[in-house]
């Protein structure tokens, strides 16, 4: 290993370091202030390293990682999520009352998972990544057990989580044993009418299953909108973004060019159709702002599967920048979230921020822009995010899916006005009780917002970074 | 730079004027009001300087790269027609801010803050070459006005409003899917990807035209609106506060005519040939449903609000006839309709201000306490009806005479809306206005503010009436321009 391969792994490497830190740390002193500054300290060095290590790209690191301007794009979209999921646990964490240190712990080792899956070629790396991330997961969902929903959620998602997983395994072989190969490039070049037809194409499928079950698409969503509500707001945060981003930067890597076998494309058509449908309607009847982004959340991976199945580079550009667009918006909403809990339990009932708007403007303008930009409103991020993938989806001549994209998103319209409307309707005679709002909430917030409008105004740069990042993987 | 400016004031204006209501709740009225104003002063001057561009019929513009990855360019420029729509948009901006002085003492920062982004977005689209700009700007107005329907509407705003969005929001993404499908298409015929107008024109479209023209027509259509997807309309118009329904009927509705004047037949001629007679028949079916449902409402303004149906119903007649006669007509309807309906909401917000129902029923004999209102009253009451002398019968009038070469049976039919609108206009002005003042009414007159607003309106519309020349050469040489691009290969063949 020469020292440039040893600089394109320095992200990973501090990442790695952050977390014996933070362990060895607790293990000599409980210290919730220290821990959670050592957390976003490493987070933040490592996003520095990122930007510092990329002329140094691409770098294969045995055949098991491939850190290219693509993992590096994804690693750097990681750590900042997970820095500022850090930033909202430190004042939500404060009141639990006992053995608050370790959440930084499990939410460190996730991240450590997510960059592995990103920089993965190899299905070892890619089981590796997924069961550290998963892990952690398992912890972190039920973190606050007093609470009613929190150990549900958490079984639920440990028993559906270890079951997909099994399902990934199982694919891995039989692909594992048609090629012969366990790096992904041997799927690519394998063709679909050869012999081995017959073993790779349910591997595939397996594959997708596990796949499919982490990004919570439709028919494997149903564990969504439980473990989104019975989970801490901001855990919610990191399971909705982080988990699922580096997961679909994996499937992107997995399956480049999903057309080239066309039963694998159809079943995603399917999986995206089916995900726009379930997610947008069956978020209207709900009543609890966390389902009902977790319900938006099934749709907007929806979305994503129709940039992924359009592929070519304008179909990955419109993955990456989709979801950095998602990230962002969605940091934001649950930042909200996160902002106006207290020890009791979350806000997550819309009657709690029946007019927000006339008391707390400056949040309640920040839960607006990510709303509008979920809905994909001009002006914000997530209507570029949308434009992108209708772009990319009229270059493939995808027309079905386009019309089934705007239809179902009109319906999303609706369930995002009801939240924006009951911000700005008169305010409930006894307001609920809500904690102060910290100076780091605010920062997280209005930068969040900021971000949010800026790039919806002026992407250009964002667009140029993707562009290059996407080329090289492709 | 002009241009820009343009929307730059209306954009910081609603920003200073939210942020000045923390000391003073005069102070965003002011502010509102000098930006508009300022507005209008610099339409004016762009106007002095009437000589376009002879290559591409521009009279000003700014080119900017937005985001050059996509080949978006920040393109905004004017001609003729986008003049008038722009002087009409600041003069009922003018008007909207006005008519709120009273009506609108709640959250007034915000209110003027979502008046101001909302007159901006409609400059915008008024504004805007580039087709990305354009349904940016398209999708922008919609917020604030969803905003000013359900924060100040009236009792049923909310449902009112998430209707006007969805119905809106779900045309406006058919657009954006045919533009995108446009893009593409050029980039197919020429390989460069460009969303610029001027470029788009004359691509080569093959089959694909009209269902690219039909994803267009839908957003237009609307918003116009054309009968059966009008249902939005009545609701809106009538939760709204004054200022969002003046500005509903007077400028939001115009931009769908704008639309299909400016995009829909020059960029895709064969197609909007193949579709003229869908269309006209629409446009019969709307005008008549319209003045027919005015007639039977007995909320005042909602009554107000079916008439639009009806007009704009002449509107897309007129465009879809396509003759010189028959644009002009469409276009002078526009903008009367703009003012006369305009001013009928200001003047049905007045009453309910003092009277606080909209209900016919519970009304009558208001001209014995309030003259000066029900004067105005029955004078945009005769605009609207089309009584020769005012705005809004030379604009119908050409309409009709326009239609009537392309159409005799629809013209004829076109013709019964115009007759079926002195029934409900005069219905109107007898069970509002005359009769006894059975419900013993003490209303105050107008107001120096209101009177000075119904002057001006009165004054419009006598001045489109009587000597419309200078507005219809201000949009000639643009029509004249929509008109060549339009032109079929094989008309041009013939002549």
């Amino acid at each position: 290993m020469d020292s440039m391969m040893t600089l394109a792994l320095f992200p990973l490497l501090l990442t790695g370091a952050t977390v014996l830190v933070v362990m060895l740390g607790l293990a000599c002193k409980r210290s919730y202030a220290v821990t959670a500054g050592i957390t976003i300290a490493g987070l933040v060095a490592a996003f520095a390293s990122v930007c510092a290590v990329t002329p140094a790209a691409p770098q294969k690191i045995t055949p098991l990682l491939l850190i290219d301007r693509y993992a590096l794009f994804y690693q750097g979209l990681i750590l900042a999520s997970a820095a500022v999921v850090a930033l909202l646990c430190y004042r939500y964490f404060e009141k639990h009352e006992d053995q608050r240190e370790e959440v930084y712990l499990l939410l460190v080792l996730a991240t450590l998972g997510c960059m592995v899956l990103v920089a993965s070629v190899h299905f070892v790396s890619f089981l590796l990544g997924l069961e550290v991330l998963s892990v952690s997961l398992y912890g972190m969902v039920a973190y606050w057990k007093e609470r009613g929903h929190a150990l549900e959620a958490g079984i639920k998602y440990l028993v559906l989580a270890s079951a997909s997983a099994a399902f990934l395994l199982f694919g891995m072989a039989l692909i594992y044993g048609a090629t012969g190969d366990m790096s992904f490039s041997g799927i690519r070049d394998l063709s679909v009418s050869g012999s081995s037809a017959a073993l790779v194409l349910p591997g595939i499928a397996l594959a997708a299953t596990g796949i499919g079950f982490k990004l919570g698409v439709a028919p494997f969503h149903l564990w969504t909108p439980d473990v989104y509500q019975g989970a801490p707001a901001p855990m919610t945060a990191f399971v909705a973004t982080t988990s699922k981003v580096a997961v679909v930067a994996l499937l992107l890597r997995f399956l480049p060019a999903s057309s080239q076998y066309p039963p694998v494309h159809l079943v995603f058509s399917i999986i995206a159709v089916a995900s726009m449908c379930a997610g947008n309607f069956l978020a209207l009847r709900q009543s609890n702002v966390k389902r009902i982004l977790a319900y938006s959340s099934i749709a907007h991976f929806g979305y994503v599967l129709v940039a992924f199945l359009a592929g070519s580079t304008m179909g990955s550009g419109a993955v990456s920048f989709y979801l950095v667009a998602y990230t962002a918006t969605t940091l934001a909403a649950f930042g909200v979230v996160t902002l106006l809990s207290n020890s009791d339990g979350d806000a997550d009932d819309v009657e709690d921020y029946r007019g927000l708007f006339w008391r707390r403007p400056m949040l309640a303008s920040g839960f607006t822009a990510a709303l509008l930009s979920l809905a994909g409103i001009p002006a914000t991020i997530g209507f570029l995010g949308k434009f992108y993938i209708l772009a990319a989806g009229a270059d493939a001549s995808a027309w079905l899916l386009m019309i089934v994209l705007v239809v179902t998103s009109v319906a999303g319209l609706f369930y995002y006005l009801r939240v924006v409307v009951t911000m700005y309707s008169p305010a409930p005679e006894a307001p609920p009780q809500e904690p102060r709002v910290s100076w780091e909430g605010i920062l997280v917030i209005g930068v969040l917002t900021i971000l949010l409008v800026w790039l919806g105004f002026y992407p250009d740069p964002l667009l140029r970074l993707i562009r290059a990042a996407v080329a090289i993987s492709a | 730079m002009i241009l820009f400016l343009l929307i730059a004031i209306l954009l910081l204006g609603g920003i200073a004027a939210a942020i000045s209501a923390r000391w003073n709740t005069r102070l965003p009225r002011w502010i509102s009001l000098a930006a508009i104003t300022l507005d209008l002063l610099l339409t004016a001057r762009v106007s002095v300087n009437t000589a376009p561009n002879a290559s591409n019929g521009w009279i000003s513009e700014v080119d900017w790269n937005w985001v050059p990855s996509f080949g978006i360019h920040f393109h905004l420029a004017v001609d003729g027609l986008s003049l008038l729509m722009l002087a009409l948009t600041f003069f009922l901006g003018i008007i909207g801010v006005l008519c709120s002085w009273s009506e609108i003492r709640e959250k007034v920062g915000f209110f003027h803050f979502n008046l101001m982004w909302v007159l901006a977005g409609i400059a915008s689209v008024f504004l805007a070459v580039d087709l990305f700009l354009f349904y940016f700007a398209w999708e922008l107005m919609l917020i604030p006005m969803y905003f000013l329907i359900v924060i100040w509407g009236h009792e049923r705003r909310v449902y009112a409003g998430t209707k006007f969005f969805l119905f809106t929001q779900c045309s406006g993404l058919l657009m954006l899917v045919a533009i995108l499908a446009l893009y593409f298409a050029h980039h197919q015929a020429t390989g460069v990807y460009t969303f610029e107008y001027s470029e788009l024109l004359g691509t080569h479209l093959g089959g694909a035209e009209l269902p690219i023209m039909l994803g267009f027509f839908a957003a237009f259509a609307v918003k116009l609106p054309v009968v059966f997807v009008h249902t939005w309309l009545p609701d809106a118009h009538t939760e709204a506060p004054t200022a969002g329904s003046v500005i509903l009927a007077g400028l939001m509705l115009k931009t769908g005519g704008y639309g299909l004047l400016r995009f829909v037949f020059p960029l895709f001629p064969r197609a909007g040939h193949q579709f003229t007679p869908v269309a006209l028949t629409l446009a019969v079916i709307g005008i008549i449903y319209g003045a027919v449902m005015a007639f039977s409402q007995t909320d005042l303004k909602r009554l107000v609000a079916y008439t639009s149906v009806s007009h704009l119903g002449f509107v897309l007649l007129g465009i879809f006839s396509w003759n010189p006669l028959a644009l002009q007509g469409a276009i002078m309807t526009m903008i009367c309709h703009g003012l006369s309906t305009g001013a009928l909401f200001v003047v049905v917000g007045g009453l309910q201000e003092r009277i606080h129902t909209r209900d016919l029923d519970r009304m009558g004999g208001i001209w014995t306490v309030a003259p000066r209102l029900s004067a105005s009253a029955l004078f945009f009451s005769l605009a609207s009806l089309g009584l020769p002398g005012l705005g809004d019968f030379v604009g119908e009038f050409l309409v009709l005479l326009g239609s009537y070469k392309v159409s005799i049976p629809l013209t004829a039919f076109a013709t019964l809306g115009i007759l079926a609108s002195t029934f409900y206009a005069l219905r109107m002005i007898q069970r509002a206005f005359l009769g006894p003042n059975a419900h013993s009414w003490r209303l105050p007159d107008l107001t120096p503010r209101e009177g000075l607003m119904m002057s001006a309106m009165i004054a419009g519309l006598l001045w489109l009436g009587l000597y419309p020349q200078p507005v219809l050469k201000t949009f000639t040489p643009a029509m004249d321009h929509l008109q060549r691009e339009a032109q079929m290969p094989g008309a041009i063949a013939r002549r």
